[in-house]
């Protein structure tokens, strides 16, 4: 899992004479954090403008980009009506379509939204004029058009971002790892978070982020979405072993995976 | 070229935390009809999605509310959260968290004032044509984008959404060597740093003044205040954080899904002009040695100074940084202080119900957070007003004097200006606005 580092050498140039991949960015509903990752790559953002040709950045100049886009990377999720329609007639212009982080992969934090009554939520920040404001459940972007590439996590993993990136550009599948974050923070050898006395959502969640947050002393949030089949086991093991409450568990799931609840 | 008699501008961009933002201008027989800042999000209900969460995932989901101001919003959030605790930081986590906010200042500062505004200087439309054209300029930018990330990565484990930071204290703290390495990037950083401050003192702004209403942390001790302070203004008023509403006054305009701001003028200006205007005097000597050779002093009633008083604060913060740093290597840390709390599951936190605020610097201006909180820790409400929020009324006003003294200009000096007044403020849409798309109906 370990991949790209500084050496990557932009093995999927592609020959002088041929056109460059029409790369273009867009976002929705999200705190364009994970846009900022790209940024955050240093010298090898110049790597990747190198052997791509970027046609768009911002909606702002969607309209003078009248062709088709050979990949387009989605940031955010859906949250009211124009953005869908915004994104349908996005995707239908595009070739290879990106999910591009937490939010447009499982909704992120903005499924919390959904854990309410919509129009109360509404009022709660925006009083009795709430309506001025469309919004709608919280969705993620599979949740409304196809989606050919995920690059999960809030924020995105700098080491995935490449790996995907070199995938998409050469038409390659690129595989998201299904085994449990606790995977990862084994090898890390981290001390267990439910032996620190805390409950921690590793064993549910898909690895891939070299387990990043408990490397560094927190819990595992859930950002990258549940592995699909879950150890149900295993968990209700961990949950009874350490005495814990399954609402729990639950509840700090919903931090991110509220949108993708009940759905494989 | 004559007077522009009848203009109908309007101008579309997708804004950062606020989603799209757009200009409105309208001109007949020369007289301004209209001249408006919209802000048009997809409310993200960040104050909403709060409730019922623990306040110890505050700091966890504020951090969402901006990816290029997460650390910002997460120290703002820890400062509420403590304060409706009724837990006092260390003197040790106060030390390191004023270190993580001047990173945060140098790594937002050198994307705005560099990365962005760079491309005025040198006349190019974005930055995306210089790596072409300057590429050592642009590489310079990167490296030292990378640099600041880099020592942020080792201080709270990745700068965008910052981990071992959280109320109570630190998950982790950096070891002797992650010091060392810190101090080491720190002072490597200097190669980049001097020829893209020398390329900053070559940018030309516009000419333009407008009184308003300055605000931002004030302090009785001598430090530049970021994180600690009382809530001034530089209409003489000043009060604590706790009566933070006092200083905004919140009011929604149908037109714009962010919440209009005012204090004791029609607007009020946060950010770095503000700051610098408020605290001149207590900027590290080499930042004042540096405003001083650029012309600028306080009060500056220049919103497009905002950049250059922007340079003047990543000199000070890369100093008080590497003094932190040094202090940090010279005492050592102590490690005893490292806390795992998770939503407080052991209850190593006492936990009480309560109302607290955070009002922090962050790189835009000042941001406050409020949350208030049951006997169990959960958060009943929330409120967070940003920067960019507080600021969009100071633009509209701004728009008002501006636009009339530019309007003998051509079309594209026109927009290039309305597009510069917007960049002057870095309302997190700094990016986009190099890729305004502006429209002219005569």
């Amino acid at each position: 899992m370990k991949t790209a580092k500084k050496d990557t050498k932009a093995p999927a140039k592609a020959p002088k004479a041929a056109a460059k991949p029409k790369v273009a960015f867009f976002d929705f509903a999200s705190c364009e954090g994970c846009q900022l990752q790209m940024t955050n790559l240093g010298e090898l953002l110049l790597d990747i403008l190198g052997a791509v040709d970027v046609v768009e950045f911002r909606e702002a100049i969607s309209e003078k980009w009248d062709k088709d886009y050979d990949v387009v990377f989605i940031e955010g999720s859906i949250g009211d009506h124009h953005a869908e329609e915004r994104l349908k007639k996005i995707r239908a212009r595009a070739k290879v379509l990106i999910a591009y982080g937490a939010c447009a992969c499982t909704g992120g934090v903005n499924g919390m939204k959904n854990g309410f009554e919509l129009d109360e939520i509404r009022q709660s920040v925006y009083g009795k004029d709430y309506k001025l404001f469309d919004s709608t459940p919280t969705r993620a972007i599979d949740q409304v058009v196809k989606v050919d590439y995920y690059i999960n996590g809030c924020p995105v993993y700098p080491p995935e971002i490449i790996e995907v990136v070199k995938h998409a550009l050469r038409g390659l599948p690129y595989t998201v790892p299904d085994n449990p974050v606790c995977s990862e923070c084994k090898l890390n050898e981290n001390v267990c978070m439910y032996e620190r006395g805390v409950a921690c959502l590793g064993p549910w969640t898909k690895a891939g982020c070299n387990s990043w947050c408990v490397n560094n002393g927190n819990i595992c949030y859930g950002c990258r979405g549940e592995v699909k089949n879950p150890a149900k086991n295993a968990a209700k093991d961990v949950i009874s072993k350490y005495n814990l409450k399954p609402e729990l568990i639950t509840k700090k799931f919903e931090m991110y995976n509220k949108c993708k609840e009940g759905a494989k | 070229m004559a007077a522009t008699k009848d203009l109908d501008i309007k101008v579309e961009y997708v804004t950062r935390v606020e989603g799209h933002g757009n200009i409105v201008a309208n001109v007949k027989n020369g007289k301004i009809e209209k001249c408006e800042f919209h802000v048009v999000e997809t409310p993200r209900l960040f104050e909403g999605m709060l409730r019922g969460r623990s306040i110890f995932e505050a700091q966890h989901i504020t951090s969402r509310i901006c990816g290029i101001c997460s650390c910002g919003h997460s120290l703002a959030s820890v400062a509420a959260a403590e304060d409706a605790l009724g837990v006092t930081p260390t003197e040790q986590t106060i030390k390191l968290r004023k270190l993580l906010l001047d990173y945060e200042f140098l790594d937002s500062h050198v994307l705005h004032a560099f990365l962005l505004v760079a491309p005025d200087a040198l006349g190019v439309p974005s930055f995306v044509p210089l790596v072409a054209t300057h590429n050592k300029t642009v590489r310079q930018i990167l490296r030292l984008k990378k640099a600041v990330n880099d020592v942020c990565d080792i201080l709270v484990g990745r700068h965008t959404h910052p981990i071992t930071m959280i109320a109570g204290g630190w998950t982790k703290l950096p070891s002797p060597k992650e010091i060392d390495r810190q101090i080491e990037i720190m002072e490597g950083m200097t190669a980049e740093l001097e020829p893209l401050l020398k390329l900053a003192k070559t940018l030309k702004l516009p000419n333009f003044h407008r009184e308003t209403e300055y605000v931002a942390l004030v302090s009785d001790d001598g430090e530049y205040p970021m994180l600690l302070g009382d809530i001034g203004s530089s209409e003489g008023k000043r009060v604590s954080r706790k009566e933070y509403r006092k200083s905004t006054n919140e009011f929604i305009d149908p037109r714009s899904s962010a919440k209009f701001t005012k204090w004791n003028k029609d607007s009020l200006f946060v950010g770095a002009l503000a700051r610098f205007n408020l605290n001149y005097d207590k900027l590290h000597p080499k930042a004042k040695a540096y405003a001083k050779e650029i012309g600028l002093k306080p009060v500056c009633h220049n919103p497009f100074m905002n950049t250059m008083a922007q340079v003047v604060e990543i000199i000070h913060c890369y100093h008080h940084a590497l003094a932190i740093l040094k202090d940090l290597k010279k005492h050592g840390l102590d490690y005893s202080q490292q806390i795992t709390v998770g939503v407080n599951e052991k209850g190593s936190v006492p936990v009480r119900a309560g109302d607290g605020v955070g009002s922090v610097e962050v790189p835009r201006g000042i941001l406050h957070h409020n949350y208030v909180t049951d006997k169990d820790g959960m958060i009943k409400a929330a409120n967070c007003i940003i920067p960019t929020n507080q600021n969009v009324n100071n633009i509209e006003h701004d728009f008002a004097k501006f636009l009339p003294e530019i309007l003998n200009l051509k079309k594209d000096e026109i927009r290039l200006h309305l597009e510069m007044l917007v960049r002057a403020y870095d309302p997190c849409i700094s990016c986009s606005a190099h890729y305004l798309d502006v429209s002219f109906v005569e």
